[in-house]
């Protein structure tokens, strides 16, 4: 069985000097995050500042040129395939696009970890499965094929699979992207509603200010490879650091440049 | 300079590939057993890969044969020997045609579907979310299928052969005047069990598991983008045609060389 952190206040993921490469391009640099255990932790920042390959590497699916991951206290990294395995089936991640199966309808795809995972007659796997899509205000929609659902409802579809082993932590990899308004509404209220009644930690990756800032407790924000803030949401909506400002305020330019790196743009215009 | 490093870049690129696809091809062996308890898994993708291909295999069959009596008998008839015309349709539809065609068609039709559908599973993340489920899916989504074509390329070879020789039958025999008992008695005569039946299913064999490994190794290891996916079910198509052109000339000079 996994090793639990023997602190009750140990952070659930501990993340210490990551470091990760693609190419020759540093996309971590010496980065530290703690998850505090039953908290929703956000991290936040511009695209492109490697959010979505931060869950990547806590899930063990990429590995860090340096540094350690460690979840519920044991190395991510170093777990052998099978213990990486059934590390995961404490982890649920709801992918950006859903991930849901397409061959499929709603009903078995919420289904499938606990058809694969358990030995559970399909009675009982009926209720749980009801159960969740109820929680995600999908009961109606469990026949319904992946592509007969709208983004909202595919990511709501996705979040009830994720919960449906009933994981310890869930990662959550842009929610709000490309959501209306009322699809948003839905999802900044189920995301808290689902921590507080699974008991769960969550991590949510985005760079929706608003929306995040208001479910978060603690904010990580990310630029150049490093944290450029970190700490509860609160003080990280007030801070007054430039870099955090020109985020959290959306200022086209500022320490994050406007501009990609180029030559002048007089060296550029009169080159031929 | 530059070229010679370039050369290097792409042998380098190829050998990663090789070697990439040879990690897949373990991984998806050591899935094998898995399928035992789960044989539904299976039967899903044997008639997605096999099944659904039926149609083209047995059209195509017969046409081939149609052309083969007709193109045998012009020939056979300048020496009188139109008897024989039975045998020449068998032997080269259980010998070459059978194999190499179905193993052309199956990778035109079965392989380049194989590779857009793990392809777009790749893209939409669907493997990813696999994974985080804790879900191994090369055991889960590639092995299934892997052996699905494996089984289905000598049934569908088969198919193409038979119904190459009943192509055969109706231009020879019912167009042309070719005697019914001398077509079916010679090709029973010469035709052996061993020698070319025997060597046929091998070669579908080689080729289904050709063809299947190319087309989910593509899929698996494409760029995942559209344009990714689209450039790796070419690929696959274009791979497998020239495994099966080079693998027929290897396995029937070794099998009919020493003759």
């Amino acid at each position: 069985m996994s090793p639990h952190p023997k602190d009750k206040n140990e952070p659930l993921v501990k993340i210490r000097g990551l470091r990760f490469f693609r190419g020759n391009r540093a996309i971590f640099d010496g980065v530290d995050i703690d998850i505090p255990k039953g908290s929703i932790t956000a991290i936040m920042g511009p695209s492109g500042t490697g959010k979505t390959t931060l869950l990547k590497l806590i899930g063990g699916q990429l590995r860090p040129d340096a540094g350690t991951i460690h979840v519920n206290g044991q190395n991510v990294h170093q777990l052998n395939n099978k213990d990486l395995y059934k590390l995961r089936m404490s982890m649920g991640m709801l992918f950006q696009s859903g991930a849901l199966l397409t061959d499929i309808d709603v009903f078995d795809n919420v289904a499938y970890p606990l058809r694969e995972h358990t030995k559970l007659p399909e009675s009982i796997i009926r209720k749980l499965v009801l159960m969740k899509l109820e929680a995600v205000g999908l009961r109606g929609a469990r026949n319904l094929m992946p592509s007969e659902l709208s983004g909202g409802m595919a990511r709501r579809a996705a979040m009830a699979r994720a919960v449906v082993l009933d994981p310890e932590m869930i990662m959550y990899d842009e929610p709000f992207t490309g959501q209306d308004p009322i699809s948003m509404g839905v999802l900044v209220q189920l995301i808290p509603r689902l921590n507080k009644a699974s008991r769960l930690t969550s991590i949510v990756v985005s760079h929706d200010v608003q929306e995040t800032t208001n479910i978060a407790d603690m904010i990580y924000v990310l630029s150049n490879g490093k944290v450029i803030a970190g700490g509860p949401s609160k003080q990280i909506a007030n801070s007054t650091s430039f870099w955090v400002r020109q985020f959290m305020d959306g200022l086209p330019d500022g320490p994050v440049p406007f501009h990609f790196p180029a030559e002048p743009l007089e060296t550029d215009i009169l080159e031929n | 300079m530059e070229q010679l490093a370039r050369l290097g870049r792409i042998g380098i690129g190829t050998l990663e590939r090789l070697g990439r696809g040879h990690v897949l091809l373990l991984h998806m062996l050591s899935g094998f057993a898995a399928l035992i308890i789960r044989p539904r898994l299976l039967i899903a993708q044997i008639h997605s890969v096999g099944v659904l291909s039926m149609l083209i295999i047995t059209v195509s069959g017969l046409f081939v044969g149609m052309v083969l009596a007709l193109q045998g008998y012009y020939i056979l008839s300048q020496f009188g020997a139109e008897e024989t015309l039975g045998v020449m349709v068998a032997a080269s539809l259980v010998r070459e045609l059978g194999p190499v065609v179905t193993a052309l068609l199956f990778a035109g039709r079965a392989g380049s579907a194989l590779t857009a559908e793990i392809g777009l599973m790749k893209a939409t993340e669907q493997l990813s979310g696999l994974e985080m489920m804790a879900i191994d899916p090369i055991k889960r989504i590639l092995t299934p299928r892997f052996l699905a074509g494996l089984i289905s390329m000598p049934l569908l070879a088969a198919l193409f052969s038979a119904i190459g020789i009943i192509g055969g039958h109706f231009v020879g025999v019912g167009l042309l005047g070719v005697d019914e008992g001398a077509y079916w008695s010679q090709m029973q005569a010469k035709i052996d069990l061993h020698e070319d039946i025997y060597n046929g299913v091998i070669k579908s064999l080689v080729f289904g598991f050709v063809c299947t490994w190319i087309a989910l190794f593509q899929g698996h290891d494409c760029t995942p983008t559209s344009e990714g996916v689209s450039r790796a079910t070419t690929r696959t198509v274009v791979h497998s045609a020239l495994a099966i052109l080079c693998l027929d000339f290897v396995l029937t000079a070794l099998m009919f060389g020493e003759e």
